[in-house]
């Protein structure tokens, strides 16, 4: 066992981790006051359900053997991470490569918890927590494994794919798995399950931002895990993903606030704590495969663009409350087709010509038409069967009232 | 006897409170209120999103003082709130028929 390596990997499933608890105070700062318990629920909520799912049957729809048709690994085939590959038939614990493969399992574990919590911003102030939760179950299962198995588990989009012949697609640590996939269902959510009481007539402002402050910053330092610790036991790889990570992060900070600067008249802290995570999520597919340069590029123009699409919402008229489809899919999106110009020595910038640029937006593609069409089959079901929506008088007094009986906060000397 | 209502800054509360000590006034009642005036509120802007936002948070001071300091009372109130931009606040003063003090049952400017 390669000691530093495995320590390595820990640490960095800890900071993964680390950044589903840092959303829930992003998104809880974000609600109406009524609502922060719900939000963070939602995001707690997602951990206590994959957390379990994913070593009774995650795991092995990811990265077991036995792929269907390259879309999902065989769910039994290491149910309960049985079946052999994690485990030597002694029970000694196999290591591949230094590193103890129960490590990885961790590390991957984090990554379906934080993807799936995603979602939840695009929800706020108007879910059933039950159906929440199963819709958790359902999607984790039918949308997340397959993709994560797609991408990363030698599946269609991998680099074992059919795709691979023209080039090979790039995802370093989820711009397709994690932020299309889960801005993608935040989308396709948002439209089915209707708008909240009120949308655009009365004031949803957040009511606590220096708690959305706090979020965006640990969500930051959780980051290095996702993007570092996705180059694994390549250290110099996860030094330059680590550089990458934040100068795009910070290039996007920038980005965001000029705009607001410009469109607005002020420079906003809501505007620089989203412009924190539109660079994380950009640089998330390219961080171990462009320059610092290139990433302050990508940075700056993620800031930009998801600055700009926060506001189509109001405009096409869907209630994405807290932004997920214009921070995680827009910066998403744009992070794996930017790869196609700024890929080291691949991308167009660097002579490597279109066939990557081309792959990457097919990859994109799929990923997006997938996670739509496998969220909408699940949300229309959970429609008419139990039903999404609170009632008017729960989402009217407060979903932290109607649907756990606790309030965030106590606002006055009656309490 | 009077009672003089303050709505005012919630950022002057410190100087009016020195101003009412100066002025002999040994107790106050302060409670946070929201509303507007002429202005209607302000606007804030969230991701682009503007809000308008009508109630305006204010802090409301009141006090009950005799007849005669109800002019000082409110000059000194007036003199520590005042900067001259819109949503400084108001200040009356009522007529109050009487006061009891609790604890001793004292009445009248007695219960002051």
């Amino acid at each position: 066992m390669d000691t530093g390596y495995t320590a390595w990997m820990l640490a960095s499933a800890s900071f993964v981790l680390l950044m589903t608890p840092a959303l829930a105070m992003f998104y809880g700062g974000m609600s109406r006051q009524k609502s922060v318990l719900n939000m963070m629920m939602m995001c707690f909520g997602a951990m206590g359900l994959v957390g379990v799912i994913y070593v009774l049957w995650g795991w092995s729809m990811s990265y077991a053997e036995g792929s269907v048709a390259g879309i999902f690994g065989n769910p039994f085939e290491q149910f309960g991470l049985g079946g052999g590959e994690l485990f030597a038939e002694d029970g000694s614990i196999v290591i591949d490569d230094g590193l103890p493969l129960i490590v990885d399992v961790g590390f991957q574990a984090t990554f379906a918890i934080i993807t799936v919590a995603l979602i939840a911003g695009a929800l706020a102030e108007r879910v059933k927590f039950s159906t929440w939760m199963i819709f958790v179950g359902l999607w984790v299962t039918l949308s997340y494994f397959p993709m994560a198995h797609m991408v990363w588990g030698g599946g269609l989009l991998s680099d074992d794919g059919p795709f691979a012949s023209i080039a090979e697609p790039i995802d370093f640590a989820g711009g397709t798995v994690v932020h299309i996939n889960a801005g993608v269902a935040a989308l396709v959510l948002a439209v089915i399950i209707g708008k909240r009481k009120g949308f655009g007539q009365i004031p949803m402002k957040p009511h606590n931002l220096p708690l959305t402050m706090l979020g965006a910053g640990l969500l930051w330092f959780g980051w290095f895990g996702f993007n570092a610790g996705s180059a694994y036991d390549e250290l110099d790889v996860a030094g330059l993903a680590w550089v990458n990570t934040t100068t795009a992060t910070a290039a996007a900070i920038l980005g965001w606030l000029v705009i607001e600067r410009l469109r607005d008249g002020k420079a906003t802290s809501l505007g620089a704590a989203s412009g924190v995570v539109a660079g994380l999520v950009a640089v998330t597919p390219a961080a171990g495969d462009v320059s610092p340069v290139g990433a302050i590029l990508l940075g700056l123009v993620a800031g930009v663009l998801s600055s700009l699409a926060v506001g189509l919402k109001y405009k096409l008229g869907y209630d994405d409350s807290l932004d997920v489809v214009g921070v995680h899919l827009v910066a998403g999106l744009w992070g794996t087709v930017a790869l196609g110009f700024l890929a080291t020595g691949e991308g167009l910038f660097y002579g490597g010509g279109v066939s990557l640029l081309g792959v990457q937006i097919i990859i994109a593609l799929v990923a997006i038409v997938f996670s739509g069409v496998i969220t909408a089959v699940i949300a229309v079901i959970l429609k008419a069967t139990i039903g999404w929506r609170v009632s008017d008088d729960g989402e009217s007094s407060g979903i932290d009232l109607s649907e756990h009986g606790e309030a965030g906060y106590d606002s006055g000397v009656i309490a | 006897m009077k009672l003089v209502t303050a709505i005012v800054q919630p950022h002057v509360l410190d100087d009016v409170k020195k101003a009412l000590e100066a002025a002999g006034v040994h107790g106050m009642t302060v409670s946070e209120a929201n509303g507007y005036g002429r202005q209607h509120g302000h606007t804030e802007v969230y991701r682009g999103a503007e809000y308008t936002i009508e109630l305006v948070p204010k802090v409301r001071i009141e006090v009950v003082v005799a007849d005669e300091d109800a002019t000082p009372v409110v000059e000194a109130i007036v003199g520590a709130a005042h900067s001259g931009r819109i949503g400084d606040g108001k200040v009356w003063s009522v007529p109050v028929e009487d006061v009891v003090r609790v604890r001793t049952g004292e009445r009248g400017t007695d219960a002051l």
